[in-house]
């Protein structure tokens, strides 16, 4: 499929071999998530469950995002249901429908499982990416995220 | 929350003219739709021309139209042309501010206004059209 401007943009399952332009796409610290992404492909990529589901876009056959999401069952007393938890566009890359085409993808897999609804859980500071989720329709849920400090 | 009639008549108008930025309407189009008062809404829409929200056009069949961007002003852009969204406890005057439960009920109030904050300024007037369209 063709983006807004005219870039050619493909979705697929990420490969093992995605793992370090993954890392480069993740914001934030990029040496304590080596461990931590290294996790992710053998759980999400390797093991090649169809509820685990780790997505790339690619443009003009470069991967310039990702999206991972799974099915999660009965934590919190909640019946099954998807979960987005990671997810980045290169950001010379964004702004360009390549954050919808991916979530659309990932929602195409997990309505092919059978689950009904998606969740996902975002800073509140973190206006884009709140910005992102609610022009994908997203609304508080009906979950509260509650924290305590304990030190 | 409350929002004061100023804001609903602001998010009411920007979103209609918003809706369609091509179309132009009058107040009196406006507030016949909503079943407002035009006296009020006309204030409004001034404030709205002024921060370049909307534009007024002139001549025969004037009236207004969208000019801002749908997609990157939020509704809490909006509302806070007209208003603060922080709460407001009713402290009376010379009362002591250093109490623990003054301190706690303050706390309380700052936790909702970040909730009412993290929803209002995340909601574009795009991503609350598209699903107002869904209503239809
Ligand atoms: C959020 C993100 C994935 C969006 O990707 P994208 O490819 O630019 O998104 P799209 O072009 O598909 O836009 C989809 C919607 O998101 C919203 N959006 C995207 N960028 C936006 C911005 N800068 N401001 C406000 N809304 C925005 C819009 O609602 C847009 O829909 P619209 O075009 O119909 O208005 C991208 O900005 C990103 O990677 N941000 C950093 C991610 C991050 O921090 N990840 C770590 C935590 S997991």
């Amino acid at each position: 499929m063709t983006s807004e401007t005219g870039k050619q943009i493909s979705i697929r399952n990420a490969v093992p071999g995605d793992m370090d332009i993954v890392i480069a796409l993740d914001v934030g610290q990029k040496e304590e998530k080596q461990a931590y992404w290294q996790g992710i492909f053998d759980h999400y990529v390797k093991r090649g469950r169809k509820d685990r589901i780790f997505l790339v876009a690619e443009v003009d056959a470069a991967v310039v995002g990702f999206i991972v999401g799974e099915v999660r069952a009965w934590e919190f007393g909640s019946p099954p249901c998807g979960w987005v938890f990671a997810l980045s566009v290169s950001p010379r890359f964004r702004e360009m429908g390549i954050g919808k085409r991916m979530f659309d993808e990932i929602c195409a897999c997990l309505k092919k499982i059978g689950v009904a609804t998606v969740r996902t859980m975002v800073d509140r500071e973190d206006r884009l990416i709140l910005s992102y989720f609610r022009g994908m329709g997203f609304r508080s849920g009906r979950y509260i995220e509650l924290e305590k400090q304990i030190v | 929350m409350k929002l004061n009639k100023a804001s609903m008549f602001a998010l009411m108008a920007v979103l209609e003219l918003a809706s369609d930025p091509e179309r132009q309407l009058s107040t009196g189009e406006i507030a016949a739709k909503y079943g407002i008062s035009t006296h009020h809404l006309a204030k409004v829409m001034r404030d709205l021309v002024h921060n370049g929200l909307v534009q007024a056009v002139r001549g025969v069949g004037g009236g207004y139209r969208f000019s801002g961007n749908t997609q990157r002003t939020t509704l809490l852009d909006v509302i806070q042309l007209f208003e603060n969204m922080e709460s407001k406890l009713d402290i009376p005057q010379g009362m002591a501010t250093d109490l623990p439960i003054l301190a706690e009920l303050k706390s309380i109030a700052t936790e909702i206004d970040d909730l009412t904050k993290a929803v209002l300024d995340t909601i574009t007037l795009e991503t609350a059209l598209k699903s107002a369209r869904q209503r239809t």
